[in-house]
């Protein structure tokens, strides 16, 4: 078996022997008899590293890895450079706790300190966190940090990710709050119906742009509709469209959030992801988690520490702003890491190849009998398709290597692009689509 | 250290992708941005170097001693990366059809059923992303316990005084009232002070045991019979688990949920503050409140997340879990507890524990007298163990404990470190009196000088702005 415990048998019975003990049990003195287990665990017996090395190989190896990926839905398989899966892996960030002692943690500090300040730039906001779980619970924080004694209501998007809305209904469900859904019209929220739904005891309102249908949402006009209201408006944001889709802060968002997985993190089965937020500088003091702040030390030299504090758990404690403690901090590095290896132009250049890729798949599938989009709106790189014989389809894809879109419980099928799939997957994929539904 | 937007040039980049092979589309009028954002523009050697100079300034479990009470800073073996790092779990979409994901259920079934085992739960859920992201989840399961039951009157969550903060957060996220209640002198849960706040308004306690001062409440199968009789439940913060795993159970102590922290426990690296994974066990009796997927599932129940939480994080602790194995994961306990006794019989004579008795996987010295005779704090302590190239313990908490230090050295520290590290802090109680000045400005030797953290909070510089 493995064993990470460094000091041999000799040096363990000296320390107890220094203790004035002869046995482990003593240790535990105060473990009532009637407790302590006096049995193994029923857990198999321990492994050598080569051993569980080929363990564990062997269920990764009955998953199944498609070479070609159609779906997104929340999940997004972009290229990843490989400078971006070294430098999170560099032990020193790998390993260390949470920054509170800052005179040896400068490196990590300013890295947040970078990441906050690209999320700003990505956003259009004036402050950023340093991250929470993911994007869902990013919208379930930002509407609480919306709420005050007299508005307690939040609206969402019925085209929001449905995980994004059962979080916040949960969290919702926490504090004893209201949360009521904006039903969409033709895959896009509907407008009229968030006009009347705007009461005076609503918080906020949240949007997803674009949303999980793939549809862009007209979000300045729901901006201006929210505000005329009294309430906050949250929009959440994909990160790789913001590289050229108009920001959040120009839409009026109050804050901004969204689901960073796309900035480097591979699919990994759901997680770990990152759920990033911004807000502006009014309501800097109600966003909840880690903040990095610039400061000077002793010395009068630049330095940076965990900064607004008061916000959190750890003083606050039943009065703080959220529980969170543990964020997604190597996951913020990778995605500053991926932002800072892509740049500016090669985000944006891989914003527009996933669009144009998305929109070229579409062009193919609907070339096809039978096949059509359900939505007439614009849309970014995911759209719906009504599809005969989709089941059938989809398996066809799938025996090829290709994960094709994702079928939706309100019937359709969820497709996505991105800029890592070639033309000519994209071609093979429509043969296949084709030969199946004009069979 | 220059930001890295100081080191942007106009016009570097990397050259990552081909071009287009489709045709371009232009986004409809009036949605595009105006200005691209001002993201770094480097090559990727500027890119390999500045984050190398980072690192450089980091310290990690890698680099040296980090007794940090609370956190469980055991060494995080390398296999544990190797294995989360497979394209069979990296390249899996969370939404890939059941007979592509047979080896990531895998995973996440055999997980659950160690896990079970050591904590003597009957289900769990590694939807939570952290141990407070787990504590908001396993209240939620008493929340909707209550009030399936129709039990509304249940308003209130009691919260020990030497709790971690995320307990009453997270008691308030739930919407429940907060009754905190003192300690008995011993650091244990006063008995007489838990009956007088019992009642039928009691959802439930959160207790951590060993607790935050490092005890074993010998008196827990009475509390949590008593919490029970009075119609509430007992939820087990798993924070400090590392103690006991494998020799004594949660379940056996009579709690109905608990939550661990895998990247304490388990192993799993922080990542400089996450991503963790706060895996949420509980009894037969609160399994059907577990949270579920919208998109996967459809249906009702909580969602605390998106899909099923750090999925890679659980694949790390699996691989620990499966390498120590049923004699390893005592054996690590066991010996987490014998190095925190041995590390405080080095230090006392030095500095005093705040209880003078043996400790579990950790202990808490009491400088308030050392303090009053010397001037040297606490955090004087911490600062100028950076000198000597050791982590700071956790400074000033519990609560409880005024000038408090909370030291935990893990059982992947060997006797030769306890011994060193012994002798540094007997050094520095000496220093204090010989020279506290030089105390009060440690650490001397570090990148920076002890930072302005007033001038931090006052005038909050939270992003770079270009000059």
């Amino acid at each position: 078996m493995g064993s990470y415990v460094p000091s041999t048998q000799d040096q363990r019975r000296e320390m107890l022997q220094a203790l004035g003990l002869t046995d482990y049990r003593e240790l535990y003195r105060d473990v009532p008899e009637s407790m302590y287990l006096d049995r193994p665990l029923d857990i198999p017996q321990g492994m050598s590293e080569l051993e569980v090395r080929r363990a564990v190989s062997a269920m990764a190896g009955k998953n199944k890895v498609f070479p070609t990926v159609l779906r997104g839905a929340g999940a997004y398989d972009h290229y990843i450079p490989s400078i971006v899966k070294y430098i999170p892996a560099k032990e020193e960030f790998l390993t260390a706790y949470t920054p509170y002692q800052a005179e040896i943690s400068q490196g990590l500090l300013q890295s947040i300190f970078e990441y906050q300040t690209m999320i700003c730039e990505l956003t259009g906001m004036d402050v950023s966190n340093a991250s929470v779980y993911d994007g869902a619970t990013a919208a379930a924080e930002a509407a609480g940090m919306c709420r005050d004694r007299k508005r307690r209501v939040t609206l969402i998007s019925a085209a929001a990710h449905p995980d994004t809305i059962a979080t916040v209904r949960t969290y919702c469900y926490g504090t004893g709050d209201e949360l009521r859904v904006v039903p969409a019209k033709d895959g896009r929220t509907d407008l009229d119906a968030l006009k009347e739904m705007l009461t005076p005891d609503v918080a906020s309102f949240y949007l997803q742009q674009p949303n999980f249908y793939g549809q862009l949402e007209d979000a300045q006009a729901a901006g201006e509709l929210v505000h005329a209201a009294g309430a906050m408006y949250v929009m959440g944001c994909n990160p790789i469209a913001l590289a050229i889709l108009k920001t959040p802060r120009d839409c009026g968002a109050d804050v901004a959030v969204g689901e960073g997985q796309p900035l480097g993190m591979p699919l990994a089965y759901g997680g770990p992801y990152l759920g990033f937020m911004a807000t502006t500088q009014k309501h800097m003091r109600k966003l909840p988690g880690r903040i990095v702040g610039e400061t000077v030390d002793s010395r009068g030299q630049r330095a940076y520490v965990l900064s607004l504090q008061a916000r959190e758990q750890h003083i606050r404690r039943e009065k703080a702003s959220s529980n969170i403690c543990s964020n997604q901090a190597l996951c913020a590095l990778t995605a500053a890491v991926y932002m800072a290896a892509m740049g500016p132009a090669g985000m944006a250049e891989a914003a527009r190849q996933s669009m144009a890729k998305a929109h070229y798949l579409a062009d193919r599938l609907c070339g096809i009998d039978g096949v059509s989009l359900k939505y007439a709106g614009d849309y970014f790189h995911e759209f719906v398709t009504v599809l005969p014989k989709q089941d059938e389809a989809l398996a066809a894809l799938e025996a090829a290597g290709i994960l094709g879109g994702l079928p939706l419980r309100d019937g359709g099928v969820l497709w996505c692009a991105t800029e890592k799939v070639s033309r000519e997957e994209l071609d093979r994929a429509a043969a296949i689509v084709k030969e199946v539904c004009e069979r | 250290m220059k930001l890295i937007f100081e080191k942007s040039v106009p016009g570097r980049g990397c050259g990552l992708l081909p071009a287009c092979d489709v045709e371009a589309v232009s986004l409809p009028a009036g949605l595009e941005r105006e200005v691209p954002p001002a993201l770094p523009e480097m090559s990727e050697t500027d890119v390999s170097r500045h984050y190398t100079e980072l690192c450089q300034h980091v310290h990690g479990v890698n680099c040296g001693f980090y007794p940090l009470g609370s956190c469980t800073m055991k060494y995080n073996p390398r296999i544990d990366e190797e294995m989360a790092a497979l394209p069979g779990f990296t390249a899996v979409h969370p939404l890939a059809p059941a007979d592509a994901t047979i080896g990531c259920r895998e995973v996440l079934d055999t997980a659950k059923r160690y896990l079970c085992e050591i904590t003597g739960m009957d289900d769990m859920t590694f939807q939570p992303a952290a141990g407070a992201h787990g504590e908001f989840t396993g209240v939620l399961l008493i929340k909707q316990y209550h009030d399936a039951r129709g039990d509304s009157k249940r308003r209130k969550i009691i919260v020990p005084d030497s709790a971690h903060g995320t307990n009453p957060a997270t008691a308030a996220m739930c919407g429940y009232e907060v009754v905190n209640i003192a300690s008995a002198p011993n650091g244990c849960v006063d008995l007489e002070a838990l009956k007088a706040v019992l009642g039928d308004d009691t959802a439930g306690l959160m207790l951590t045991n060993p607790n935050t001062v490092g005890i074993f409440d010998d008196n827990i199968l009475e509390i949590t019979r008593l919490v029970h009789k009075a119609g509430g439940l007992c939820y087990y913060d798993g924070a400090n688990l590392n103690a006991v795993m494998g020799v004594v159970r949660p379940g056996d102590m009579g709690f109905d949920c608990i939550h661990m922290n895998l990247h304490k426990t388990f192993a799993t690296p922080h990542g400089g503050g996450g991503p963790g994974s706060g895996a949420v066990g509980c009894k037969a009796h609160l399994a059907p409140y577990l949270p579920k997927s919208a998109l996967l599932d459809g249906g009702d129940g909580i969602q605390v997340r998106g899909f099923f939480g750090n999925f890679l994080v659980v694949v790390r602790a699996l691989t620990y879990v499966m390498t120590l194995g049923r004699e390893g994961v005592p054996e690590a306990a066991r010996n987490a507890v014998l190095n925190a006794n041995y590390l405080m019989a080095k230090i006392r004579g030095a500095f005093a524990p705040a209880f003078d008795r043996p400790c579990m996987h950790e202990f808490v010295l009491d400088l308030g007298q050392f303090k009053k005779e010397t001037g040297v704090s606490a955090l004087d302590v911490a600062k100028s163990l950076i000198d000597y190239g050791m982590h700071p313990p956790t400074m000033y908490f519990p609560l409880i404990v005024h000038e408090a230090l909370m030291l935990e050295p893990t059982e992947t520290e060997s006797k030769e470190t306890l011994d060193w590290a012994g002798e540094v802090f007997h050094k520095l109680a000496d220093l204090a009196r010989e020279d506290p000045e030089f105390m009060h400005n440690a650490p001397h030797n570090a990148q920076i000088g002890r930072p302005d953290e007033v001038r931090a909070a006052r005038n909050p510089v939270l992003r770079y702005r270009k000059a």
